[in-house]
């Protein structure tokens, strides 16, 4: 059976949203959660360490071909694309940045879409470029749900708009609305 | 575009006419890697790649090139190379000769970083490494070791993270645009092809270094490539991966034991 899996992207901006989200989160929610943000390479960052203290979730840096699990946060490593397998298994790849990013949000959205079509909630937040828009488009064409951060709350609001002026699917929701819909969603 | 079942017909056809064995690559990767193929040359279709592949032998040798990833850097993870030198090196200096296999060089960034290094540790005059990659072109493009100069600061600055003591350009030749690595550091590399999937082991190294090869192979062909390089590792041996790479699903895994977790170097140790 299809995995349901949620994938939170993000640049700019967005760590604060993601925390929020993850600290309201119902705690018998355990439905598996991607994050795919930009952050710089080479840099030994507390981003998993932090995401740990705000969830009830188990918080882990994917490593290639691991397999997905309920109540785990799983991080998109810097300077990799991150891709899903037919048998649902994470897989890595250091091929061409996509919009100066990788891992690009974009790749990631288009390559868990085709695996799991309706099964994927994409959810698109703060940020400065245009990463994840064409991605986020290809999910809402496969009937996954789409969600993008309000326009007017985003720190940086190139990212969700750059998704809504390509595609009129998605719902356009503030971190209290997101919130809520992920807990009546994924009970 | 293709799909998924339409990359397994496509897969099949390859290994039928030409004889390479695509079959255990990751799925996700090599579905992404056709597309952006197919996007280039203008194809519609999987008829269209199909037709293509089967009448104009130059096209496949292309798409060959253009399926396996060869975006490589000098230094790439200063972290691992700065661990390299510390706990990888001290042993190789104990030996008479020092081989060592660079599997999946690319366009040889990796392996010229690695011969830099051994230059600045004393060990450069009693190496050999074997540098091989599954892709022509690449072994074309590693011999002549030339790059654009537009990434070097990127180069210069991973250089100094992991410990280097030169200026880095002082060992390429360059001109406005290009950097030509040093004759002198392409000596005592030998360049070949090599094909993970469907060739033996050719030579005992004391250190193989295959580092982001694994990530685009299935879990049976990353065994498979596993077993290869633990029968060509004498004991004490030492085998480095990708940072994101896992010796844990492979069936040599008992056989290793962990230099550095974090940048996944591994010794044999039966």
């Amino acid at each position: 059976m299809k995995p349901e899996l949620i994938i939170i992207g993000g640049s700019a901006g967005a760590f604060s949203t993601i925390l929020s989200i993850l600290n309201h989160l119902d705690k018998d929610i355990n439905i598996p959660i991607v994050i795919v943000l930009h952050r710089l390479k080479n840099t030994t960052s507390s981003f998993e360490a932090i995401l740990q203290k705000n969830t009830h979730y188990s918080v882990k840096e994917i490593e290639d071909k691991e397999k997905i699990q309920k109540s785990f946060i799983y991080t998109a490593p810097s300077d990799y694309h991150l891709l899903l397998e037919e048998d649902f298994c994470f897989s890595l790849d250091v091929s061409e940045m996509v919009n100066f990013s990788r891992p690009s949000i974009d790749v990631t959205f288009e390559s868990f879409s085709t695996i799991l079509k309706e099964k994927c909630c994409g959810i698109l937040l703060s940020g400065s470029n245009h990463d994840g828009a064409n991605g986020l488009k290809i999910m809402a064409e496969n009937n996954g749900k789409t969600i993008i951060q309000d326009c007017n709350e985003a720190e940086f609001d190139i990212m969700p708009k750059a998704a809504k002026t390509i595609c009129n699917k998605h719902q356009e929701l503030n971190t209290t609305n997101i919130i809520n819909t992920l807990n009546n969603e994924y009970r | 575009m293709i799909n998924l079942n339409e990359l397994d017909e496509l897969l099949f056809t390859i290994k039928k006419q030409f004889d390479y064995d695509f079959r255990d690559y990751s799925k996700a990767s090599i579905l992404r890697r056709i597309n952006r193929f197919m996007t280039i040359n203008n194809m519609k279709n999987a008829v269209d790649l199909k037709f293509e592949l089967i009448n104009n032998p130059s096209i496949f040798q292309n798409f060959i090139n253009e399926i396996v990833v060869n975006v490589s850097e000098f230094f790439r993870d200063p972290s691992f190379f700065k661990s390299l030198q510390q706990k990888v090196f001290p042993y190789l200096e104990s030996y008479p000769k020092i081989n060592i296999w660079s599997a999946g060089c690319s366009f040889g960034e990796e392996t010229y970083s690695l011969n830099i290094l051994l230059k600045e540790n004393n060990l450069y005059d009693k190496s050999r490494i074997y540098a091989t990659d599954i892709s022509s072109n690449a072994i074309e493009k590693s011999r002549k070791g030339i790059y654009d100069n537009a990434n070097f600061k990127e180069y210069t600055k991973n250089y100094y993270d992991c410990g280097g003591k030169e200026s880095l350009k002082n060992y390429f030749v360059s001109d406005e645009k290009h950097s030509m690595i040093q004759s002198e550091l392409k000596k005592n590399i030998l360049f070949s092809n090599h094909n993970l999937v469907t060739d033996s082991v050719f030579k005992e190294c004391q250190l193989i270094l295959c580092r982001n090869v694994l990530i685009y192979f299935n879990n049976n062909l990353q065994n498979k490539a596993l077993e290869l390089f633990y029968e060509s590792l004498p004991v004490h041996g030492f085998l480095a991966i990708g940072k994101k790479e896992s010796l844990r699903f492979s069936s040599v895994y008992e056989n290793f034991k962990e230099i550095d977790r974090e940048e996944k170097i591994y010794q044999k140790i039966k």
